[in-house]
This record gives structure tokens, C-alpha cells and sequence, in this order.
């Protein structure tokens, strides 16, 4: 049976209309509402539903960042999850930790841990990057299985069916192997009361980035975090009519 | 002596960018998004060159040879690259800036992209950049975060940049009036069985593509039916528009996920997106903002795709929708 590894993050919430700040340094995050990246969700869902199919044995949870990552560790051992790693980055630090640093953690705690397969959002709905899982299936120079919509155990290997931009595509991966989770993957389940209160009594291991020996020292350097361009206000048109000869008027047709 | 002159070759070096585009196809046509990445590649300054990969090589490199500015195509034919597998794909990279010495690697921010460019920062040892947006100087990028409800300006301090560029942001470079000579790349070592690519399934369509089409009709909730999409086609046909959708069109089971539009689909802008039915969340926003034109139909006067849409009308779609398609 696998040991599962997956990687959460702790983000600002999807429904959060978030705010640049004043002085261009980044967006602010105090005092707002924050949750487990949705992509994680359906990776960790994915690994409980993996043990409950009895391909999973033991699944750990990892997330690097500051003290209150702790809370989305903590969700998911409310899902299913036995234990939480919690790698402890915060500060100016946590400002320019990537995915890099955050796949050379995940690779060495994979190792650690003795881990088959990894399975991580395919990305975080803060920076955007969709990297994390392929740099960790390439520090550890394992196969990789973006944007996974559907897993289905095999010998020694795994089948993936992956969203691709004209359709899917099925793919066999070799185990051990990294997985990122796209939306149509599974419906992640809510914690309930009873599971929330058990997941406290679950263990969450505390450790550094130092600790594992791995270097985050920035890669890159924030210039400015600024507003888009805010489009103009349109106009609302009474009729087809009017919509037809606004497009005759702007060449659409 | 001996490293004294190779110190100096190296500062010397630095001055000149040379720059790695990956060719995206699918062994029967050039990927529109190469074009893109091949202006955004130009914009680096420098020499670029294109990488085509792939069991057949042999339309891809003959559409990239008659490109203007180029200054070389390396090309990789061999079956070990059946499926582009990013594990078969990032050894003979690697080679190639070996060999090359390229300073920059691009490629489209496309499902090929997103999956092979980290893989090789990674084993380069660098921090890729996804998705950008706009190139300020060789080593200074923006890219979007947050949906798209922040820029962000980077300078990336790594010696190599691995980048893959939002399409939608740059021109596409034209093919036509060059004359590129290519060269063949060695493929050994680059055979995997780490990951075998099984087959695809691709939604087929005569419209035109999705990323690239010039307008965009997309549906959403308010659809109430994958038959109800219908509506759309026939008006996307008067328009030669692709049809798009938001991903509560997707859930639902009106149409396959790869209509999907928005922060975890594809980010469009067309000179024209109509979107019906849809309510604007801001992970739909994040994938059609920046189009040219926006209109929206939809019977909520109070739904969040108002406030982008250069022409609104609170209607209800089943009504407006055939009107519109007979009067265009």
C-alpha cells in the first residue's frame, strides 16, 4: 500500500475581493479570511478516498508558511488525513518563498517519509503558478501527472486521465509519482463536528525549512504588486436592436 | 591564465541574450500559441531560437522556417517523445542549453507549457516564471496573481529564466518572408518509461479555436441545458466565433471541461466576447477581462458581469439570443 503525501496551502479565501495595498508592496491578507487553496482540497479528498479504497495506508499533510498554516493542516485531518507537517516559513521569508523552495521541502519530506505518490493542488489561487507539483516530481526525478481528472490504480503504476486544452488524455505513470489535482478530480467532502473534534487529537510535527536542510533564499525580487487596469462602465442597451447596431458600430459584424 | 580568459569570455557573454522558445504542436500543425511565445522571445533581445520535438517534426519545422528574425530551429524527431511527455521532453532541453547556452527558455502558457517548463527549471535549478503578461527588460516580468485582480512586477535573480507567456498578450509572430535554417538535435538518453502516454480524446470542433478566436460566445447557468446550448452555436456560427463557458456550465454537464474560460481554463481576449448567462464570478473574470469588447445578456440586472461589460442587456436569453442570431 502507498504512503500519500499531500501539500496544502493556506490562501486567501476564493470569494475574497481582494485589495492591493496602498504602498504596492503586495495585497493585504490581515484580517482576512482565509482557507485551504480549493485545488488542495481535492487533493487531500483524493488521497482520503485513495485509503478508503485501501490503495492508501497512512496519509500526511504538509504546509509551509506561517503559524496559522497550522488551521489548514488541521482541516485536512479533519478530512482524513493521519498527520500534519507543518514546515515553518514566515515573515519576508514567506513573502518570496516559491514553488521551488516549496517543492524541494515536499521532496525531502517525501523521502523522509517514505512517500509513493504526492498529490498537490495543480495551483493556488494566490500566485497563480501551477509549478509545484512538476518541480517535485523533478527533484525527486519521478513521473508526473498534471491536472489529473481521474486516477485509477495499476500495477507498479498508475493511470491518469489529464485535463489537456483540446480534451483528456490518459497516461500511465510510473510509481512513485506526483499528481496535481484539477477541479473535475472529485468533489472534496466537508469536515464534520465529530471529525473536527478527532483531528485534534491528531499529531501535527513541527519543523523548518533549515531543518530539512533546504535553502529558500529569494529567487526573486518583488517590484510592485499594483491594481489592473479597471475597465469603464458600459452601457446597459434596451433592445437586440441596439446591441446589433453597437457591433455593426464597432466592426464586429 | 586559464580562468582569468574564461572569466572574461563569461562577462562578455552576459551581454547577449540567447533565447530557447519550445514549439508546441501535434505532429500535423504548428500550435498557434509558438507565434505568441516567439514575439514574446523577441522581446528579450537577442538571438532566438525554436526547439520542434515530437514523433513528426516535419510540419511544425517547415511552418517555423519560413518565419522572419529566427536564427536557428533545432529539431528532435523521435518516437520517444510520442505523447510530449514532459519526462522525455526535459532531458533533450537540457542538452540543448548545455550545448547552447541559452539564457532564456519560453514557452506558450499552455497545458504543454505549464507542465514541461517548471519540470526543467527544476532540474536547472531555477524559479520559473508562469504566465506573463509583459516583458520589461531581459531579467524584469509582470504577471497577474490573484485571478487577475493584481500585477505583480518581478525581477528574477536566476541566471537562466524559464518562462511560459499568456498568449493572449502577445502578437503572434508572423510566418512568412524568412528563411530559417534548422539542425538536427541528438535524442538519446531522452527515452523514458517514467510516464507512457496512453491516448487522447479531443473534442472535436470546426470552429475556430477557443485561446486564439478572434470573438467568443460563452454560455453559463443560465443555459439550464447542455441542448440549450445550441442557442450559442448557431449564433457563434453567424459570428465565426468559438464557443467558451463558465464552470458552472462546465459542472453542470453542458459541455466538456475544455470550453472552460476563466483562472482555472483558458484565459481568452477577443475582439469580442458575448457572455450569456453568465453572472461574472471572479474566477470567470479572470479568463475574458481583457477583451476587447465585452457584452453580456442576462436577465439579472444586478449580476457582476454588468460591471465589465462594455454593453449590457437585462434579458432573458431564450428570447434575445434567436433574436440577435436572426438579425446578424
Amino acid at each position: 500500500m502507498a504512503r500519500v503525501l499531500v501539500g496544502v496551502k493556506r490562501v486567501i479565501d476564493y470569494a475574497v475581493k481582494i485589495r492591493v495595498k496602498p504602498d504596492k508592496t503586495g495585497v493585504v491578507t490581515d484580517g482576512v479570511k482565509h482557507s485551504m487553496n480549493p485545488f488542495d482540497e481535492i487533493a487531500v479528498e483524493e488521497a482520503v478516498r485513495l485509503k478508503e479504497k485501501k490503495i492508501a495506508s497512512e496519509i500526511i499533510a504538509v504546509s509551509c508558511g506561517p503559524a496559522q498554516s497550522q488551521e489548514v493542516i488541521r482541516t485536512a485531518l479533519a478530512m482524513g488525513v493521519d498527520k500534519g507537517i507543518h514546515v515553518e516559513v514566515s515573515g519576508p521569508d514567506y513573502e518570496t518563498l516559491q514553488p521551488i523552495h516549496v517543492s524541494k521541502i515536499l521532496a525531502k519530506i517525501a523521502q523522509n517519509e517514505k512517500a509513493d505518490i504526492i498529490i498537490v493542488g495543480k495551483q493556488a489561487i494566490d500566485d497563480d503558478s501551477n509549478q509545484t507539483a512538476q518541480m517535485t516530481a523533478a527533484m525527486l526525478d519521478w513521473s508526473q501527472a498534471t491536472n489529473a481528472s481521474k486516477i485509477e490504480k495499476g500495477d507498479k503504476h498508475l493511470t491518469v486521465t489529464r485535463e489537456i486544452d483540446g480534451g483528456l488524455e490518459t497516461i500511465k505513470c510510473k510509481l512513485p509519482t506526483v499528481i496535481s489535482a484539477d477541479l473535475r478530480l472529485n468533489e472534496p467532502r466537508y469536515a464534520t463536528l465529530p471529525n473536527i473534534m478527532k483531528a485534534k487529537k491528531k499529531p501535527i510535527q513541527k519543523t523548518t525549512p533549515k531543518d530539512l536542510g533546504v535553502d529558500i533564499s529569494p529567487r526573486i525580487q518583488i517590484l510592485s504588486v499594483e491594481e489592473p487596469p479597471t475597465r469603464q462602465a458600459g452601457a446597459i442597451l434596451p433592445d437586440v436592436d441596439a446591441l446589433v447596431g453597437k457591433l455593426k458600430e464597432g466592426g464586429h459584424i | 591564465m586559464l580562468s582569468g580568459c574564461s572569466r572574461r569570455i563569461g562577462t562578455q557573454w552576459k551581454r547577449f541574450q540567447s533565447t530557447l522558445v519550445i514549439a508546441e504542436h501535434n505532429n500535423e500543425v504548428l500550435s498557434p500559441i509558438t507565434q505568441n511565445a516567439i514575439t514574446a522571445a523577441e522581446k528579450l533581445g537577442g538571438e532566438v531560437s525554436v526547439l520542434v520535438a515530437g514523433p513528426k517534426c516535419g510540419p511544425a519545422t517547415e511552418a517555423l522556417a519560413k518565419a522572419e528574425g529566427l536564427s536557428k530551429i533545432l529539431v528532435a524527431e523521435n518516437d520517444a517523445f510520442k505523447g510530449f511527455t514532459a519526462e522525455s521532453l526535459t532531458p533533450l532541453i537540457l542538452k540543448a542549453i548545455k550545448q547552447f547556452n541559452y539564457t532564456h527558455i519560453v514557452a506558450g502558457a499552455s497545458a504543454l507549457g505549464k507542465s514541461l517548463l517548471p519540470r526543467i527549471a527544476a532540474k536547472l535549478d531555477v524559479s520559473p516564471i508562469s504566465d506573463v503578461i509583459a516583458i520589461k527588460s531581459p531579467d524584469t516580468f509582470i504577471r497577474s496573481i490573484y485571478a487577475g485582480n493584481a500585477l505583480q512586477t518581478l525581477t528574477a535573480k536566476d541566471k537562466i529564466k524559464v518562462l511560459t507567456i499568456r498568449g493572449t498578450s502577445f502578437e503572434p509572430a508572423a510566418l512568412e518572408g524568412g528563411s530559417v535554417n534548422s539542425e538536427t538535435l541528438a535524442v538519446d538518453g531522452c527515452a523514458t518509461d517514467l510516464t507512457i502516454f496512453i491516448d487522447q480524446e479531443l473534442s472535436k470542433s470546426d470552429r475556430p479555436e477557443l485561446a486564439s478566436a478572434k470573438v467568443v460566445v460563452s454560455g453559463g447557468r443560465g443555459l439550464k441545458s447542455g441542448d440549450n446550448f445550441k442557442l450559442l452555436y448557431d449564433l457563434a456560427d453567424k459570428l465565426n466565433a468559438a464557443v467558451g463557458a463558465s464552470r458552472a456550465a462546465v459542472d453542470a454537464g453542458y459541455v466538456p471541461n475544455d470550453l472552460q474560460v476563466g483562472q482555472t481554463g483558458k484565459i481568452v481576449a477577443p475582439d469580442l466576447y458575448i457572455a450569456v448567462g453568465i453572472s461574472g464570478a471572479i474566477q470567470h473574470l479572470a479568463g475574458m477581462k481583457d477583451s476587447k469588447t465585452i457584452v453580456a445578456i442576462n436577465k439579472d440586472p444586478e449580476a457582476p458581469i454588468f460591471q465589465v461589460a462594455d454593453y449590457g442587456l437585462v434579458a432573458d436569453l431564450f428570447k434575445a439570443v434567436p433574436e440577435l442570431t436572426g438579425k446578424l
